[in-house]
């Protein structure tokens, strides 16, 4: 092991020039996806890249911060009827999507004074009557949530002479890629210490400067533009948006994504992304398998591998770099 | 004024399931801070095992024990086998939440599995429409039993901690438990015996809800929101707070879906609670946890 030995070691994105030939291939395969892989894994690869930025932003509050949140479902509702109404108003797609962010993440601030008095248990009550409170109010006022026959959300038209999907995926991938590379430098920054720094004692942190009611407000605003993004990305997505996609389940389903790829880790993030999307599609036929499974899988990632999907890749890359020793 | 009887007395009734659903939450909470997510889910399972047995032709007297044992026993085996290993391995308090967050997933697919997700009617020996005039207001056979459900559980409960040497062993465990197991008290049985008994209480909620709503594998989730909040109102760590809170937050609840609006009835549950906790967290009759660096 290559010991880090001054600062700017320890922020450089990828130490060793293998691993950035590792990454430049893994790049090149998903780029390449459309080629070789089945139109319905190239849709499936779109869902998992918009899921993944929620999740990280979700892990951003949860793994970084450790502030529960059980109101992801509210942020990702905020999101995606902003960008519906921008779009319907003739908004062009990243501006739309922005719109959709920055809305969601004003909202997440709003959310977040109460953490700034609240802790774990009272948070996360707090959150889920927040993401209870958006789900009624949309359910119950019909100029937000489009009526009965729910929000059209017009479609992107294709460019390149590239199918649909295929162009599609080519945006989510590449929001996906710029997101996870800022936030890997978010969480390596001194904000990205702030947030580890409450999460492991917020009394320590204040009396070391860290000023708590900014950053735990930040890590809120920060979690929801990801999330509002998540949002505006699956509006995009679905074409048609209703209030009940938005339930509690959906929180739920990010927050088992956050647990089972790793708490506070990026790759982990989208490793639990994958998780979530790939399971449900191959049990289709046991659909009521799936909560079970997401909660045998909780149970077993907690008691014997609290690290997730992303612990168990690092154990596994540590074995062979120093096998034959162990 | 009739009307505000009539509302308030509504309001009791449903109160009181409240109060033995955040009863649980609260008995829980204090004994290892764990927020229990699968309070709600338990109480549908044995709800279910009671409609299961009814349905097949057993009597309510049986079906009800067996549901409530039913509850229970998942509570404690669940507390035995996967809390406790947890505990021991030095688990975090946010990983404990988040088993209960499992747990809660694997019942509800279990109870979609066994008994899908259509909505039954429950059979129920007290009537919702047979009614007694009180002076100016009416009450339901089936308010008058749910209120009697609640305040028979609450008195149980009652007498079970302050009165028995289980439930000293249960106050000297919450009080603090490195200290009562200094002195002999066998805390993981009593913190096991507090999770099978706050899991009955619930499942004797689930049974008198069971019949005024109808009964899908997700009809728990919104009176276990409910017992969160009216737990929250009461205090986090005070019994007596969770029957005061729960109480409170049916009238106001029962007031306000009558006199303001009824869709934001749920919204407003938690209004209530996001204020209190704002102005005073530790709840009406909680006291604040010091916290050591």
């Amino acid at each position: 092991m290559d010991l880090v030995e001054s600062y700017r070691d320890d922020l450089r994105f990828a130490r060793k020039p293998l691993t950035w030939i590792l990454l430049g291939m893994l790049v090149a395969g998903l780029l390449a996806l459309p080629w070789y892989a089945h139109a319905s894994w190239v849709v499936r690869f779109t869902v998992i890249a918009l899921y993944a930025i929620g999740v990280m932003g979700q892990n951003i509050l949860i793994g970084y911060t450790g502030q529960i949140s059980f109101g992801q479902a509210g942020f990702l509702a905020i999101g995606a009827y902003t960008f519906g109404h921008l779009k319907l108003l003739g908004v062009p797609f990243f501006l739309a999507l922005l719109g959709a962010g920055l809305t969601a993440g004003l909202a997440g601030a709003v959310v977040g004074f109460p953490s700034i008095r609240l802790k774990g248990p009272y948070l996360a009550i707090a959150t889920l009557g927040f993401g209870i409170a958006v789900y009624q109010i949309f359910a119950n006022s019909e100029i937000l949530s489009g009526g009965r026959s729910g929000l059209p959300v017009p479609k992107l038209e294709p460019a390149f002479g590239l199918t649909r999907e295929v162009y599609v995926y080519y945006i989510y991938l590449g929001l996906l890629l710029a997101f996870t590379i800022v936030t890997y430098n978010l969480v390596s920054s001194y904000v990205g210490r702030a947030f580890v720094a409450i999460r492991d004692s917020d009394i320590a942190a204040e009396v070391m400067g860290v000023n708590l009611t900014r950053y735990k407000l930040l890590a809120f605003a920060v979690s929801s533009f990801y999330t509002g993004v998540h949002g505006g990305l699956f509006a995009q997505f679905l074409g048609h948006l209703e209030p009940q996609t938005f339930n509690i389940g959906e929180s739920l389903t990010l927050f088992v994504a956050v647990i089972v790829g790793g708490l506070a880790s990026v790759e982990g993030s989208i490793l639990g992304a994958a998780f979530v999307i790939l399971v449900p599609t191959l049990l289709s036929e046991y659909r009521w398998f799936v909560p079970v499974l997401f909660g045998l899988t909780i149970l077993l990632v907690l008691i014997f591998e609290p690290l997730g999907l992303a612990g168990r890749w690092l154990k596994s890359r540590l074995y062979f770099q120093l096998w034959p020793f162990r | 004024m009739a009307g505000v009887l009539q509302y308030t007395l509504t309001g009791l009734s449903a109160g009181s399931l409240y109060a033995l659903v955040a009863l649980g939450i609260v008995l829980i909470y204090r004994s290892t801070r764990v927020l229990n997510f699968a309070h709600g889910d338990t109480a549908t399972l044995g709800t279910f095992v009671a409609f299961a047995l009814v349905s097949q032709g057993y009597p309510f007297y049986v079906a009800f024990p067996v549901a409530l044992l039913v509850g229970g026993v998942v509570a404690i085996l669940f507390y035995f086998g996967v809390m406790a290993p947890a505990q021991r391995q030095g688990a975090t308090l946010l990983g404990q939440v988040i088993l209960t967050l499992g747990l809660a997933l694997i019942f509800q697919g279990v109870i979609v599995y066994q008994w899908g997700a259509e909505p039954d009617r429950f059979p129920f020996p007290l009537s919702e429409t047979k009614t007694w005039k009180l002076g100016p207001v009416f009450i339901s056979q089936l308010s008058l039993g749910t209120f009697g459900a609640g305040l028979l559980g609450s008195l149980l409960l009652y007498l079970l901690v302050q009165k028995t040497r289980l439930g000293l062993a249960m106050r000297a465990t919450s009080e603090n438990l490195p200290a009562a197991q200094t002195l002999g008290i066998p805390t993981r049985r009593v913190l096991g015996v507090s999770w099978g008994v706050a899991s009955i209480l619930g499942v004797v909620a689930g049974l008198f809800l069971a019949p005024a709503l109808l009964l899908d594998p997700f009809f728990m989730l919104d009176p276990f929101l409910k017992g969160f909040a009216a737990a929250v109102l009461g205090g986090l760590n005070s019994l007596p707070g969770a029957v005061v809170g729960g109480l409170i937050l049916g009238v106001a609840e029962s007031l306000a879906g009558g006199y303001l609006t009824i869709q934001f009835k749920n919204t407003l549950a938690f209004v209530i609670i996001i204020a209190v906790l704002l102005i005073r967290p530790e709840g009406l009759l909680g006291h604040e946890f010091k916290e050591r660096v």
